[in-house]
């Protein structure tokens, strides 16, 4: 079975409500792709799209190249793993992760095998005899993904798999997640998450959705680097979004000169300058800025200073400092030029026009599209 | 318990036993000393023997405790069977339709069961659909009367069970039919076998309405008993009616017994 998914401008509404407008999006064989966005993007209703459990208004769904929109789940051939896991409660976890097996009518003789085999794979061959009750949150996962995997789909649906899990096995399983990849090198993955580290560390590429919406797609490096609105910015890690007025050389922001690079933004215009807060400096630097400290959070490995600059916050994440500074202490941070990302204005959420795949994909990056005309270069 | 103070649980209890016992308790255990007496003069039976229940466990009184339990299992089987097909398809309409459905299933426990009764002895008392006369009219009957009650029960379970299970059995590549014999019904089977219990329970009782239909080779427990209490057997009567008690005290046994280990799970 050839993988592959490809969103053909899919729009789905619920009584009248549009909860995905138009998508537009492929998804190579063999790719992870993240959909990251806050609840409410609609990023799980274009993964439901997939799996034949909500009908497109418009568009069409294609797996590999055959057009699923009008199929039902059942003969799609995808695997699905939700983040409630919906192991079935009566079955052992052998039955359970046979179950796929037996309703496609693999020959008798065959199933035992596989079965094995997907246990063997998630580690969880020791337990098979076990019924989902007995099992931890991070089992029953696992029994979930090797039962999506016993039937070899082309296509894996992922859904918040790891949302129900406390954040010690998150990580865990998110190592585990990015070696059954390796293992699998031609299934491709669609993960719904709105956890921006789960998303950085196992997706080949993200798409950010926002209010049903594709906002963006890029390469985790792409977006993160270098995003390109301000809601990437601000979803895909943190980031300090200040507003500047583009001036010959670089920008001015609350009345300091900042020397960042422009990439050929009109003089003048007013746009959004996005700095990580881990690439701010304590001390004088280049891009010098002062102001009082409004807060400080102790955060084990760092301190997290608020900086309050001409009347705005700007956040700094510093390796944990012997000696922080006081609320109200007069301090002064900087960045290099290089870390500065310039957005150009206006291009905040509201009124931008979704992003197609073509656009955004990885190959027309380097041609800007005309809302991304501030982007610096990948620094 | 929401009562804290000891005084007030006592009281609560107090008020319990007092509620309980002579409304509940008394009546049943009445009936009980009756079906062992040889006497009924004062306020209490008094005497004691066993020869009602040597009366009531044989003959004529034991054909009517099997056409009793006959009669209650089919109905039930037949009242599991569309009632749980009803739920499960009310389940997939519209808020209108599945309105309309529950309404009519309704119906029967609306309309009180001597009116059941005589419906069912007019609509079927001529050809072609003649079955006034034979067993299966009683077992009609009661499966008409029961069914409003297993559809209810099923149906609340079935808008409790979560879908993500039946889309995981989906997305498996399994077809609805497969999913609803090895995913849905076996995660309604603590319901079903309540639903179950239910209708054998209310169908093992059911006197009014089979009154009216049952023919003379089918007369099911409650009709003997209301016979041997009517023509003054008070001592008979009682017996059949502790054996009717038991019987189906233990058939509910069973069936909670299939009901824990399904819901064990």
């Amino acid at each position: 079975m050839t993988g592959g998914i490809r969103f053909d401008r899919v729009s789905v509404a619920y009584e009248g409500t549009t909860v995905l407008d138009a998508l537009d999006l492929a998804v190579e064989p063999g790719e992870v792709m993240a959909l990251l966005g806050p609840s409410g993007s609609g990023k799980t209703t274009a993964l439901r799209a997939v799996a034949g459990f909500v009908r497109p208004a418009a568009g069409r769904v294609f797996i590999g190249d055959r057009d699923v929109t009008d199929l039902p789940p059942y003969r799609r051939g995808i695997g699905m793993v939700v983040q409630q896991y919906a192991l079935f409660p009566h079955m052992r976890v052998e039955d359970n992760v046979a179950f796929g097996l037996k309703a496609q009518k693999v020959p008798r003789g065959d199933i035992r095998g596989r079965v094995a085999e997907a246990l063997e794979m998630t580690g969880m061959a020791a337990f098979a005899r076990r019924h989902p009750r007995e099992l931890s949150g991070g089992q029953q996962q696992r029994v979930a993904i090797a039962r999506a995997l016993a039937v070899r789909p082309g296509v894996l649906l992922l859904d918040e798999p790891l949302s129900a899990l406390d954040a010690q096995l998150r990580s865990g399983m998110l190592a585990e997640l990015a070696r059954l990849h390796r293992e699998l090198p031609d299934v491709s993955v669609l993960y719904v998450t709105h956890d921006q580290i789960e998303a950085l560390t196992l997706a080949d590429r993200i798409a950010v959705m926002d209010r049903a919406r594709l906002r963006d797609v890029g390469t985790p490096r792409q977006l993160y680097r270098a995003p390109r609105t301000e809601f990437t910015a601000s979803f895909v890690g943190n980031a300090n979004l200040l507003p500047v007025t583009v001036g010959a050389d670089g920008v001015v922001f609350a009345g300091t000169e900042l020397k960042v690079p422009t990439g050929g933004a009109a003089r003048g215009a007013t746009a959004t300058l996005c700095v990580r807060p881990h690439l701010v400096g304590l001390g004088a630097g280049p891009n010098a800025l002062t102001g009082s400290v409004a807060e400080v959070q102790w955060r084990g490995a760092t301190h997290r200073l608020y900086v309050d600059v001409g009347g705005h916050r700007v956040k700094a994440d510093l390796r944990e400092l012997q000696r922080p500074p006081a609320l109200g202490d007069e301090i002064t941070v900087h960045f290099a030029p290089e870390d500065a990302v310039l957005l150009s204005a206006g291009v905040a959420a509201e009124d931008t026009a979704p992003v197609t795949a073509g656009e955004a994909a990885p190959v027309t990056a380097g041609k800007t599209a005309p809302v991304a005309e501030g982007v610096t270069r990948d620094g | 318990m929401l009562v804290h103070s000891r005084k007030g649980k006592w009281a609560t209890w107090a008020v319990f036993f007092v509620l309980f016992l002579p409304l509940f308790a008394l009546p049943l255990l009445v009936v009980l000393a009756a079906s062992f007496a040889t006497n009924w003069s004062s306020a209490f039976p008094s005497g004691f023997t066993t020869g009602h229940y040597t009366a009531a466990t044989r003959g004529e009184s034991l054909q009517a405790l099997t056409t009793s339990l006959v009669t209650a299992l089919t109905a039930s089987l037949i009242a599991l069977v569309v009632g749980t097909w009803a739920a499960l398809a009310g389940h997939a309409l519209k808020k209108r339709g599945k309105r309309l459905l529950d309404a009519l299933f309704m119906l029967p426990v609306a309309v009180p069961s001597v009116v059941v009764g005589l419906a069912i002895l007019v609509a079927f008392s001529k050809p072609p659909m003649l079955l006034n006369g034979t067993r299966w009219i009683v077992v009609l009957a009661h499966a008409v009367l029961v069914t409003a009650f297993a559809h209810q029960s099923v149906s609340a379970a079935v808008v409790r069970l979560d879908p993500a299970y039946e889309q995981a059995a989906a997305s498996l590549g399994a077809r609805p039919s497969y999913v609803l014999w090895r995913v849905r019904l076996p995660l309604l089977l603590p319901s079903l076998t309540a639903a179950a219990g239910l209708c054998f329970a209310l169908s093992m009782g059911e006197l009014s309405a089979t009154m009216m239909l049952y023919p003379p080779d089918w007369t099911p427990l409650p009709v003997q008993i209301y016979a041997a209490t009517d023509r003054g057997a008070l001592f008979t009567g009682s017996a059949l009616a502790v054996v009717l008690m038991t019987a189906t005290v233990l058939v509910l046994f069973a069936v909670s017994r299939i009901r824990t280990k399904a819901s064990y799970r």
